[in-house]
C-alpha cells in the first residue's frame, strides 16, 4: 500500500529531524552485515546519500517508490546496486543495505500514540526500495553475465590443425567485426605455420548468417587463397542456406559442405596421397 | 495496440547483439518456424546494422501481432533520425553500397519478410517497418 501523504510528510520529517543518528545507526548496521568488506567512511558516504535520497522522495510528494518524485532515489538504488554487483556482493547483501533502514528508524520514531501505525507503513515503503533494489541488483549482474560470456567467446577461437595439410576453425557464436578479424588472422597464420593447402571453416555454431558474417568469410577466403591455401565453409544447416539465398549471398566457386565431417572427407578424396595420414 | 513490445537503443555493436537476441526470443514465443526464425533474425541484424552504420543509430521495437485472420507474427520497427535514403530504388539495388558492405542487406531483409514498408527522408532519418507471419 503506499504512503498517505500525510505519512510521507512525516516520514520526511523524521528523516530530516534525526538526520545524524539515524545515518549513525543505519550505517552501523550496514557495516555490521558486510563484515568489514567495504569501509566504515564509504558505507557513511553512501547512507549520508541514500538518507538524503529517501528524504527529498518523500517531501517532494512521493508515496511510492515508483513515483516521478522518486526518480533521483531509484537512481541512486540502481546505481547502488552497479556497484555491490561488481565488487561481488550478492543480492541479498545489497538488499540488506536498505532494509537495515528500517531498524534505523525504529530507534528514532519515539513511542507517541500512532507510532506503531507509522512505523509499519514507512517501512511498507522501505521494504518497496529495497525490493526495487533486488531486481535492479539481478538485472545488473544479469547483463554482467552476458558481456562476460562475450568476452568468453572473443578468447575461444581456435584454429586446429584437422589432418596433416587441413586446418579448420570452427566459428561460434556471433561473429563481430573485431572477432572476425581475429579469426581471420588465426587462421592465415595456422595456415602459414603448418603450410596446409585446405582450411575449412565451419559455421555450424553461427546462428545467423548475415551480409557482415558472410563477408568476413568471403575476405577470408580471398585471403587464404592469395596464400595458396583452398577453403571450404562447412556446417550450412538448411535454415541459414535459405537464409543466404533469400539475401542473395553468392559464394561463387567456394565449396561448401553440410558437415565438418563431409568437406574433410572431400579434402582427402581431392587431395588423395598429398594428404596421407604419414 | 500490444503491451507487451520491447525497445531497444541501438547505438554499438553489442545492441545489434541484443536486437538479434530480442527477435529470436520473440519469434520462438510466436512458434515461427526455424527457417522462418533465421530469416527474420537476419533481417533484423541487417536493418538494425544500417540503422547503427548509416542512421547514426536509433532504436528498435519487437511486438508481437495478430493478422485480421488471427496469425501470429511478429512486427519490428527500426527508426533512426539520421541522413535518410535520397535514392530509394538506388539503395535497394542488390550490390549497391556508399560503405563498403555487400549492398544486400536493405534489399536482402525485403525478401526476408512478408511485409516491408520504408518511410524515409533526406534530412529527417528512416524508419522500416517488417512482419513476418506464422505459417
Ligand atoms: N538507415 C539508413 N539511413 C541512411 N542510409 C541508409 C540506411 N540504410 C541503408 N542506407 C543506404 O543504403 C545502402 C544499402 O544498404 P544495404 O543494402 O544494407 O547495404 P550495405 O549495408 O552493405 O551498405 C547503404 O550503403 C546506405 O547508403
Ligand atoms: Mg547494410
Amino acid at each position: 500500500m503506499p504512503l498517505s501523504p500525510d505519512e510521507a510528510r512525516r516520514f520526511a520529517d523524521l528523516l530530516e529531524s534525526h538526520a545524524e543518528p539515524l545515518t549513525a545507526r543505519w550505517t552501523e548496521l550496514v557495516v555490521a552485515s558486510l563484515r568489514g568488506r567495504l569501509s566504515g567512511a564509504e558505507l557513511h558516504r553512501q547512507t549520508t546519500d541514500l538518507r538524503r535520497g529517501f528524504q527529498s522522495a518523500l517531501s517532494a510528494g512521493a508515496i511510492e517508490v515508483t513515483d516521478g518524485a522518486a526518480d533521483e532515489l531509484r537512481a541512486q538504488l540502481s546505481e547502488l546496486s552497479s556497484n555491490r554487483a561488481r565488487q561481488g556482493f550478492t543480492a541479498t547483501e545489497t538488499a540488506i543495505s536498505i532494509y537495515a533502514l528500517k531498524e534505523a528508524v525504529l530507534d528514532v520514531i519515539g513511542d507517541g500514540d500512532d507510532a506503531l501505525r507509522l512505523y509499519v507503513a514507512f517501512s511498507a515503503f522501505v521494504d518497496r526500495a529495497a525490493l526495487f533494489t533486488f531486481d535492479s541488483y539481478v538485472r545488473i549482474r544479469e547483463s554482467l553475465i552476458a558481456d562476460q560470456a562475450e568476452q568468453l567467446l572473443e578468447l575461444s577461437t581456435p584454429v586446429v590443425k584437422l589432418w596433416e595439410g587441413v586446418v579448420a576453425v570452427p566459428l561460434v557464436g556471433t561473429l563481430d567485426s573485431a572477432r572476425a578479424q581475429v579469426v581471420m588472422e588465426r587462421l592465415l597464420q595456422t595456415l602459414v605455420d603448418t603450410s596446409s593447402p585446405y582450411a575449412i571453416i565451419d559455421i555450424t555454431g553461427v546462428p545467423a548468417v548475415d551480409t557482415q558474417v558472410a563477408q568476413h568469410i568471403l575476405k577470408t577466403v580471398v585471403a587464404a587463397r592469395l596464400m595458396g591455401a583452398d577453403c571450404i565453409i562447412s556446417g550450412i544447416r538448411p535454415q541459414i542456406a535459405q537464409t543466404i539465398v533469400a539475401l542473395g549471398i553468392e559464394f561463387g566457386d567456394i565449396a561448401t559442405k553440410a558437415s565438418l565431417a563431409d568437406a574433410l572427407r572431400y579434402v582427402l578424396s581431392r587431395n588423395g596421397n598429398k594428404s596421407s595420414r604419414s | 495496440m500490444n503491451e507487451e513490445s520491447q525497445r531497444l537503443p541501438v547505438v554499438s555493436d553489442q545492441d545489434v547483439v541484443r536486437v538479434r537476441q530480442l527477435v529470436r526470443t520473440a519469434a520462438v514465443a510466436a512458434k515461427l518456424s526455424l527457417v522462418d526464425q533465421t530469416k527474420l533474425v537476419t533481417a533484423a541484424s541487417e536493418l538494425a546494422r544500417n540503422t547503427l552504420v548509416y542512421g547514426g543509430g536509433g532504436h528498435v521495437e519487437v511486438t508481437p501481432t495478430r493478422s485480421e485472420r488471427g496469425k501470429a507474427g511478429i512486427r519490428i520497427v527500426f527508426s533512426d533520425e539520421g541522413p535518410g535514403i535520397a535514392d530509394l530504388d538506388l539503395a535497394f539495388t542488390d550490390g549497391y553500397t556508399s560503405g563498403g558492405g555487400l549492398g544486400l542487406g536493405l534489399s536482402g531483409a525485403r525478401r526476408l519478410v512478408d511485409e516491408f514498408d520504408i518511410v524515409t527522408a533526406v534530412g529527417e532519418g528512416t524508419t522500416i517497418t517488417v512482419v513476418k507471419w506464422c505459417r
